[in-house]
């Protein structure tokens, strides 16, 4: 066992866990969040997106001892206020960006930090050289294709995403 | 997964002393977490690379750049400098896995990827890579996926990685480093074909440490691009890609660097291709040419002949944007 101290969601957790439990089953079982899901547990669909000092990876292929430093934000707390909601959760209800909602909290902490990278000059395969990169439809469908929807909801999940980006735009 | 030791260095001396039989180095963990899942790798030890200082991209004289091995990919891609001398890199690393592996994975994790097929993975089926001897269900079985150049009668497993393939056309250098002293590896040196040992797939001893990639000053590389083919568009491994620089002078090239993806069992650098095309005019007709030469030796499998015809028109195509 290693004793683990963790930030997820602002708050500091202690953590008695072994090596090799993945930072997905160490948010999911020992902290009881399971706002972030094992869709694959091989990094493959993003159903299991967490933030990790703002930065999105896949909780499944992390090993939680390597995360020990980390703020991980997950979708319990991805809204700034205690009871309140992130402007991207409201844009997935007002769009229908979903339908029976496994992949949400995934697609959610992946696209809070998609914007983050894009206004941080992050390029993509789509538009990889451009200095000031416009997020396109194709932009937008290519920074989220970790992310798998088996509903096919990327429709919706596309608009509440331009929507929050406008918003968000300067 | 089976139950490991875990030590965190603070210092490469440290890292080194800890390197062994049945131990591991572990940077993001997207293949080798994976691996030990699947109870394809079990090590004893892994060792965590990621409090040591190889995460910066520096200068070189000359123009050139060394790029530590725990630089994420994504890091990697989003850097000015790589944008701007060496666009085929960039281009490589976005066109692999999806934002967030990118996030986790680091440049040394990205060379040390198991080659590797869905027959691997498959304990039901006999696989020489993951059970040296066992035999290859791969042969006769359903290869869309597999390779065509570079095969043996033991394996036909593809190298899955972008980033490789434009540093085998880039002329990168693998630096490494073990209690015994430091050394450099040419990357084309750095994987090795399967012949009877697949399970043998580079070149580093049991005790040796990436540390960095060096890229020397090109200026063809200025004039580049990676061109990636799959089955979707986007987060799947490439059918084939290509990673070319082109100069042209007066209608002549100049200077070429080619290499393929998707198509062989290591990153695959087209020299014959590249000897065809050097001195020769920058026309379709010898791109064509060119592709030919390189992919004349091809061994196909029912599956996968059609990407002898892909990769002659992935070729052609991302020169003639380039001429």
């Amino acid at each position: 066992m290693t004793e683990l101290r963790m930030r997820v969601n602002g708050v500091t957790r202690t953590l008695d866990i072994e090596p090799w439990v993945s930072l997905l089953d160490a948010l999911r079982d020992h902290l009881g969040l399971t706002g972030p899901k094992k869709g694959c547990d091989q990094g493959a669909c993003g159903a299991c997106t967490v933030l990790a000092d703002g930065v999105r990876i896949n909780a499944c292929l992390a090993l939680a001892v390597q995360y020990a430093d980390k703020e991980i934000t997950t979708i319990e707390g991805i809204a700034k206020g205690e009871d309140g909601t992130h402007p991207m959760q409201e844009a997935f209800v007002r769009h229908d960006g979903f339908q029976c909602g496994y992949c949400t909290s995934g697609q959610i902490c992946s696209a809070v930090a998609m914007l983050t990278e894009h206004a941080a000059g992050m390029p993509s395969a789509v538009t990889p050289t451009t200095d000031r990169i416009e997020l396109t439809d194709d932009e937008i469908r290519e920074r989220m294709s970790g992310n798998l929807c088996r509903c096919g909801a990327y429709n919706g999940i596309l608009d509440a995403i331009k929507d929050v980006a406008a918003q968000e735009a300067p | 997964m089976k139950p490991f030791a875990y030590v965190k260095p603070l210092d490469i001396d440290e890292a080194l002393q800890a390197a062994g039989p049945s131990v591991k180095f572990l940077g993001g963990g997207t293949n080798l977490v994976d691996l030990m899942r699947e109870g394809i790798e079990h090590p004893e030890t892994l060792v965590d690379l990621t409090g040591l200082p190889l995460d910066e991209v520096d200068e070189l004289p000359g123009g050139g750049l060394r790029i530590g091995a725990l630089v994420r990919n994504s890091a990697l891609a989003a850097d000015r400098r790589v944008r701007a001398r060496y666009p085929v890199l960039s281009q490589a690393v976005l066109a692999g896995a999806s934002p967030q592996l990118r996030n986790m994975a680091t440049v040394g994790g990205n060379l040390l990827q198991r080659t590797r097929c869905n027959y691997f993975y498959d304990q039901a089926h006999a696989c020489n890579k993951r059970e040296p001897g066992s035999g290859c269900d791969a042969l006769g079985g359903f290869t869309r996926g597999h390779a065509v150049l570079g095969v043996s009668e033991s394996c036909i497993a593809t190298h899955p990685s972008d980033m490789c393939v434009a540093l085998a056309a880039l002329d990168a250098t693998v630096e490494v480093r073990s209690v015994r002293g430091t050394r450099r590896i040419p990357l084309a040196d750095f994987h090795l074909l399967p012949g009877d040992t697949p399970q043998v797939e580079n070149a580093l001893a049991e005790d040796e440490l990436i540390t960095a990639v060096e890229l020397p000053p090109a200026p063809v590389a200025a004039n580049s691009r990676y061109r990636k083919v799959r089955d979707r568009a986007s987060y799947a491994f490439a059918l084939v890609s290509v990673a070319a620089a082109l100069e042209v002078r007066d209608g002549t090239v100049t200077a070429v660097r080619l290499a393929l993806g998707g198509v062989a069992t290591k990153p695959w650098r087209a020299h014959e291709a590249e000897r065809v095309l050097v001195g020769g005019p920058a026309t379709e007709e010898a791109f064509g040419r060119a592709a030919d030469a390189e992919l004349a030796p091809a061994t196909v499998q029912p599956g996968n002949a059609f990407k002898v015809d892909l990769a002659r028109a992935t070729i052609v195509a991302t020169l003639r944007e380039l001429a």
